[in-house]
């Protein structure tokens, strides 16, 4: 898609001191686009109730159901509480469950990937067949049988929707850390007496960071349409928590009279997960070309 | 193949077994006494070794028999059954819309290199991917049934109510399937063998149907497949934004009212549907290209 500006890009005077990932990263539009609008959402999702232009739970009956105005950006719902103020806050929950999903899918995904590498035989063969039955389930239904099990709520979805990311860490990581098993590095810190978490750790899950990153950053977009839709569909973060799925499940309800209810939040969640995507694509394009499709 | 779908099996029953509450008691309802619920429990089996009752729901899962539904008494095949139709017709008119649309667009993308309909397209496909199903699903009730009454904004009734959840369904497909056939055949167009053909004088058309398309196409057909599996997944969301009385929506209700045998009987059913269609794209990627031989 970019092989010109993959390969013939000049290094400007100014940007010899950058690493050359920088420099294709800051070359595509779209992928600073993205950078912006994933860093926005994030420091509003640490700012949350200090940014907030009215207290996110405050009711005000006399203004239920406005349409979008200067006083209230996003409009009101139907108990007069300020949407604007409602979105910000919801960053924490739908912003929040998507990271500390993908944190911990990566986290044990990676882990294992390194492991099966390192440890061959019985236990990378097992660990891959069950890999395999993991990519079975469909994501977003292996998901829903979880929380069937564990119930909704909000710890309950970062475990379903982290659960279903661990396959694919340990997929990505397995391959570079293997072929890394097969270098001079590796053989030499055996002969010196290294021991095995050194090797895992220091030696093999290196090669595979950028992959890590690239998939890390592409999954948040996965993660948050996920979380919002098990929310959505009355199995996540129940109402009156303001996470952006549950706040458009109950704004449905008033599509014909107040649809910014629905539009609102929608667009937010699309937003959000858009920025995430384009800054997924960006870095991979900067940090691993040859990852594209 | 079967020692994944074993795999699978072992999954279905340990969540059966994991979820809270007893299902002896609560089919044997709320006035039984101590000796209904025994008496029920020893009829379901459940009073046998874990084992056991692993080997005899293996049996009775090859036989197509998950007992019965706890909501209303029938077999959960027959619920099942019922449920089927609607979901396959949701999902073959929406993989149709994907692939019809996805695979147009994106070789006009790849022809028309760099032109405004390839970056308005690109910016679509990115939006496409981005935006939930539930919100398009929404987007669309608002847009075409509320004010201006053109499609139904739910239920099943004729074509007409097919319109707007399998163009929901689809629209997530079709942009992953035209922003890979674009590169796929931007890939293809590069190679020498296609130069030739265009120096040897073969017709522009030609070129790009014969040479190129065939060529473009044989990993679009993987993709494809991988997208009717999410697609089924995307149903569970799709049908219930649209009360479409199918398989999804059935998962839906049946976690609502805790009916844990249509329930596993559904997780099973949807894995099985992964899993076949997996298969499938593995056999017609090597009838499409002779490259891929299978020892």
């Amino acid at each position: 898609m970019h092989e010109a500006a993959l390969a013939g890009a000049p290094r400007a005077a100014g940007a010899s001191a950058r690493h050359p990932a920088w420099a294709r990263f800051f070359r595509r539009r779209t992928a600073v686009a993205g950078g912006v609008i994933a860093a926005t959402f994030l420091a509003v999702t640490l700012l949350g109730f200090w940014v907030t232009p009215y207290p996110p739970a405050a009711t005000d009956y006399s203004h239920t159901l406005a349409p979008p105005s200067l006083q209230h950006p996003a409009g009101t719902d139907d108990f007069g509480r300020d949407l604007l103020s409602r979105l910000i806050v919801g960053a924490r929950y739908s912003l929040g469950m998507g990271l500390s999903a993908v944190t911990i899918g990566a986290a044990i995904g990676s882990f294992w990937g390194v492991a099966c590498a390192f440890n061959g035989g019985l236990f990378d063969n097992l660990s891959m067949r069950i890999a395999d039955i993991l990519f079975a389930f469909p994501g977003i239904l292996l998901a829903i049988a979880i929380v069937a099990v564990l119930g909704p709520g909000l710890t309950n979805v970062v475990i379903a929707v982290g659960v279903f990311s661990i396959p694919s860490f340990a997929r990505l990581v397995r391959a570079p850390s293997l072929a890394a098993m097969e270098q001079e590095y590796v053989h030499a810190a055996r002969a010196i007496g290294a021991g095995g978490a050194r090797i895992m750790f220091r030696h093999l899950l290196p090669t595979a960071l950028p992959p890590i990153i690239v998939y890390f950053t592409l999954r948040i977009g996965t993660a948050i349409l996920t979380a919002s839709a098990l929310s959505f569909l009355g199995l996540g973060v129940m109402p009156p928590t303001p996470e952006w799925g549950a706040m458009l499940a109950s704004g449905r309800l008033f599509i014909n009279v107040a649809p910014q209810l629905v539009i609102a939040p929608g667009v937010t969640i699309s937003l959000a997960v858009l920025g995430f995507n384009l800054l997924g694509d960006g870095l991979r394009d900067a940090l691993d070309p040859r990852l594209r499709t | 193949m079967i020692p994944i779908l074993l795999g699978v099996s072992l999954g279905a029953f340990v969540f059966l077994h994991a979820i809270p509450g007893d299902p002896a008691r609560m089919l044997a309802g709320p006035d039984a006494t101590l000796e209904d619920v025994r008496a029920v429990r020893s009829r379901l089996g459940l009073d046998r070794p874990l084992l056991v009752q692993y080997a005899l729901f293996i049996r009775n899962a090859v036989a197509g028999d998950f007992g019965r539904s706890y909501r209303s008494g029938a077999p959960v095949r027959e619920v099942l059954g019922q449920h089927v139709g609607p979901t396959l017709e949701l999902s073959i008119a929406a993989i149709g819309l994907a692939v019809v649309t996805g695979m147009g667009v994106g070789t006009l993308q790849a022809v028309r290199r760099n032109s405004l309909p390839d970056y308005a397209s690109t910016v679509f496909s990115v939006a496409g991917i981005s935006t939930p199903a539930f919100f398009l699903g929404l987007l669309l009730i608002y847009v075409f049934s509320v004010d201006i009454h053109w499609f139904p904004s739910g239920g099943m009734s004729g074509l007409r109510s097919l319109v707007l959840p399998a163009v929901t369904l689809a629209a997530a497909s079709a942009a992953v399937i035209a922003r890979f056939t674009r590169s796929s055949l931007l890939e293809v167009l590069g190679e020498d063998f296609v130069r030739t053909a265009r120096a040897k004088g073969v017709p522009g058309r030609r070129v790009l149907m014969r040479h190129s398309l065939r060529n473009a196409l044989i990993p679009v057909v993987t993709l494809i497949g991988l997208e009717f599996g999410f697609l089924l997944g995307g149903a569970i969301v799709v049908e219930t934004v649209f009360t479409w009385p199918g398989l999804g929506w059935l998962l839906i209700q049946s976690i609502g009212f805790r009916d844990y045998p249509v329930l596993t009987a559904e997780i099973l059913l949807f894995s099985l549907q992964f899993l076949a269609i997996n298969l499938v794209v593995d056999v017609l990627y090597a009838a499409l290209d002779p490259r891929v031989v299978y020892a």
